[in-house]
């Protein structure tokens, strides 16, 4: 019996202006695991991902034709409130960005959009989520200083939890430990992988390897174009078309 | 939604408040000034040399000629000493130094003109008098006062242009054999001549706008001054003086008066808007 | 061969030197001999006593309340419609023709002289709205004076945010207004407030479009409707028509003091929060 997609896309196309980075996507991603969108640079990795949650529309000239439906809702759709779609879609960029805020305030900036007011409730999210990023015991005695002063791989836990706070159902990780030590990167691959049991994951990995180590399926993307998907031990072992094959063998990147 | 949707279009009707501001100001000083240009006769108006509100006769060439005079002596003292200055904080001293005096100068531009016109009321105009004769209040001294006033603009936009040079400019004339002084006065300042000629723009829009410093050491003679120790009348100041009592066509032509200055000013910020467009690309 | 490039060099330099030496001096010069001259009369009874004698004696109590009050309804009107523009123009468009047509009236509005302001103000808030001579014909005249700096400086100040402080903001299910509200304003506020100070300087400071709007009664004003003298205009009448040197060193002096003391406040903002990078 086929379990209905999370997410399904229909011969999705997007333009920056008359540029086409997206062409012609049609992909199901199925809930609770973690895909990996794998390719070289320039392949519309970070595109698809900022088109899931529309955050590619602050962009002027952006368009798009084609469809994203999560659980049945078409996301384009005029009448769909945008701050919701960003509630339900998280984000974490490649960069820490943790917020010119304290660390409280910056995991609790989200749901205060939402209208949460009452402190006990804030301060309990606040805790699970930094529970959920593996980062509550290192900051739980600071929580009300600067988030800046964390490290590299802290703030990027941070920016997490951040997102985890607004308790969304599909989480986008774009190249999340860049710029970090293997130490950072390796508690950040742990989390993801304890994550996938409540959440659906879409990574950008910051390599091959890391996608072997915690994907479950891959696509892999050159030039804007989905050249093939399945699981990961597939891809991985059996590529079935050359490009993937030497792109995973390292002929380039 | 509907608060987002209300919110951007307040902020768009808030945004307009600039351009409306300067149409009412177009509209008002033209209805008031307008009427009486027409009145006299555009020619006798502005070509007129005889300026007797009390026998209705209104001639304001004096008063052009006393700012075109006054705006010239000012930008003779002010463009070669602002630019020099700009090279001294730009090349010749140390970055220290220069953080040191750029905020001093900032200071001085904040200065209200009255302070400076005070200045040249006590110190300037008795010398001048003293020295070269006439009355004192005299061009000689406007230009001088003017000419100082303008220097913070001219130095800071000018260092400014200075500054924003890519360093390889200076550093190429260098490795090629030129020295120092021959860098910034063939390479350098060749280079930044859009920014210093803006800034010199901008300068004589400001020396062109000024009325308390020069009504206190002009003089105000509302006629045809014939050397530069002549006292004199500005457009601004024929308006600064007269304002306080004039009534009926009197006022209305101290209006027309405006409407002159106004187009004057609009000529010069248009031609600085395209001097700096053309020196970006 | 002539003169060496090296002596060249040295004269030009050496010119330069002097140039920028006098004018320097000269433009402090300025500034010490008010002060000089004036400084020893400022008691706090100068301060706190109004006008007598048409200004030949007492203090310049009325003129620092005129002053402040007017200073207030131009910074009161001024920095919304300042900050709103800015807020727009960086934040709910791109540029395009509407952007253009209202950087243009922003800049041509820098330029206009102030005695057509004061022309302005007199026909339009004087006369045509019938505000009379007063604290609030002054404060809106000069209220759309310093609208340009205010937008100038806001717009920068906006600008200087971090984009990624945006885009995080948006990801996080924040809209336009809340990601303005709670993420910009608050991180360009400093800039903003170096903007109104220098607006606030130039209120002090202007005399001729403030002649033409508030009158020049030195009579202690009792509401917004009263007209007044500022420090500007009390400094420009007392030495233009001769009434009293010593005054007008003092209150010269008390001029300059306060324009100090307005720029070192901005200065010190600008420093510690705007370029601390």
């Amino acid at each position: 019996m086929e379990k209905q997609a999370k997410i399904a896309i229909q011969h999705f196309h997007f333009y920056y202006g008359s540029f086409m980075a997206l062409k012609d996507l049609s992909l199901s991603i199925q809930s609770n695991q973690i895909f990996a969108i794998l390719g070289p640079a320039r392949g519309g990795k970070t595109t698809l991902l900022k088109s899931m949650n529309r955050l590619a529309d602050l962009i002027f000239g952006t368009s798009h034709t084609g469809q994203i439906f999560i659980d049945r809702l078409e996301i384009y759709d005029p009448r769909v409130p945008l701050p919701e779609l960003r509630r339900r879609v998280g984000m974490v960029f490649d960069l820490p960005t943790a917020l010119p805020l304290s660390i409280f305030e910056n995991v609790a900036y989200g749901p205060r959009f939402k209208g949460l007011r009452e402190k006990t409730r804030l301060e309990e999210i606040v805790e699970k989520s930094l529970q959920a990023a593996v980062l509550w015991d290192e900051v739980k005695d600071r929580l009300h200083s600067s988030a800046l002063r964390l490290s590299g791989g802290q703030q990027q836990r941070l920016c997490i939890a951040r997102m985890l706070a607004l308790e969304p159902e599909i989480i986008m990780l774009d190249e999340p430990c860049s710029g970090l030590d293997p130490i950072s990167t390796a508690s950040i691959e742990k989390s993801l992988v304890s994550l996938k049991e409540k959440y659906t994951i879409l990574l950008v990995p910051h390599n091959i390897q890391q996608a072997s180590r915690v994907a479950d399926r891959v696509g892999f993307f050159l030039g804007g174009e989905m050249i093939e998907e399945g699981s990961a031990d597939q891809i991985f072992t059996r590529p079935q078309n050359k490009k993937t094959e030497d792109y995973i063998s390292g002929r380039f990147g | 939604m509907t608060k987002e949707r209300i919110l951007e279009k307040s902020f768009l009707l808030i945004a307009f408040s600039s351009i409306s501001i300067l149409a009412l100001i177009a509209f008002f000083i033209f209805q008031q000034g307008i009427p009486l240009m027409w009145k006299v006769g555009l020619e006798s108006f502005l070509l007129g040399d005889r300026w007797f509100p009390s026998k209705e006769s209104f001639g304001i060439f004096p008063m052009i000629v006393g700012s075109f005079w006054v705006t010239l002596g000012s930008l003779i003292v002010g463009v070669p000493l602002g630019v020099a200055c700009a090279v001294f904080l730009c090349e010749l001293t140390g970055p220290a130094i220069a953080m040191v005096l750029r905020p001093m100068i900032q200071l001085l531009a904040a200065i209200p003109s009255v302070i400076y016109g005070f200045w040249g009321l006590i110190v300037l105009v008795p010398l001048i008098r003293d020295s070269l004769g006439g009355p004192g209040l005299s061009i000689l001294a406007g230009s001088l006062v003017l000419g100082i006033m303008i220097l913070p603009t001219i130095i800071s936009i000018s260092e400014d242009s200075l500054r924003a040079l890519p360093r390889i400019y200076k550093e190429g004339a260098l490795s090629l054999g030129a020295t120092h002084w021959q860098t910034i006065w063939r390479v350098l300042l060749p280079a930044a001549r859009s920014g210093i000629v803006a800034s010199v723009i901008l300068g004589m829009g400001r020396a062109i706008g000024e009325t308390m410093a020069m009504i206190m050491i002009l003089g105000n003679a509302a006629q045809m001054p014939h050397s530069i120790l002549s006292s004199a009348r500005t457009l601004t100041t024929n308006i600064g003086i007269e304002m306080g009592y004039a009534s009926g066509d009197h006022r209305q032509a101290l209006f027309a008066t405006g409407v002159v200055l106004f187009f004057i000013i609009m000529g010069l910020n248009s031609l600085a808007l395209f001097i700096s467009r053309k020196g970006r690309a | 061969m002539g003169i060496s490039r090296h002596h060249t060099q040295a004269l030009a330099k050496g010119v330069i030197w002097v140039a920028a030496f006098s004018t320097l001096a000269v433009m402090f010069w300025i500034l010490y001999q008010v002060l000089r001259e004036g400084l020893p009369l400022l008691h706090l009874e100068f301060f706190l006593q109004a006008p007598r004698q048409m200004g030949r004696a007492g203090g310049i109590f009325s003129t620092i309340i005129g002053t402040i009050s007017l200073t207030i309804v131009a910074i009161v009107i001024a920095t919304p419609l300042g900050v709103g523009t800015a807020i727009f123009l960086r934040e709910y468009t791109r540029e395009s023709r509407v952007s253009r047509v209202i950087r243009f009236g922003t800049d041509c509005l820098a330029g206009v002289p102030s005695i057509i302001f004061g022309l302005f103000g007199f026909v339009f808030f004087v006369i045509f709205l019938g505000l009379g001579w007063s604290i609030l014909s002054g404060g809106l005249t000069v209220a759309t004076m310093i609208l340009p700096t205010i937008i100038c400086t806001a717009e920068e100040a906006i600008k200087a945010v971090p984009y990624t402080y945006r885009e995080v903001s948006f990801a996080l299910g924040g809209t336009r207004w809340q990601t303005i509200r709670k993420m910009v304003l608050p991180n360009a506020l400093p800039g903003i407030l170096t903007g109104v100070l220098l607006g606030v300087g130039r209120s002090v400071g202007e005399t001729a479009a403030v002649i033409l709007t508030a009158g020049s009664s030195f009579i202690t004003p009792d509401s917004l409707f009263s007209p007044i003298r500022t420090m500007a205009v009390h400094f420009y009448i007392l030495a233009r028509e001769g009434i009293s040197m010593e005054m007008a060193y003092a209150t010269g002096a008390a001029l300059i003091l306060l324009i100090l003391a307005i720029n070192t406040v901005a200065n010190w903002l600008m420093y510690r929060y705007v370029h601390k990078g």
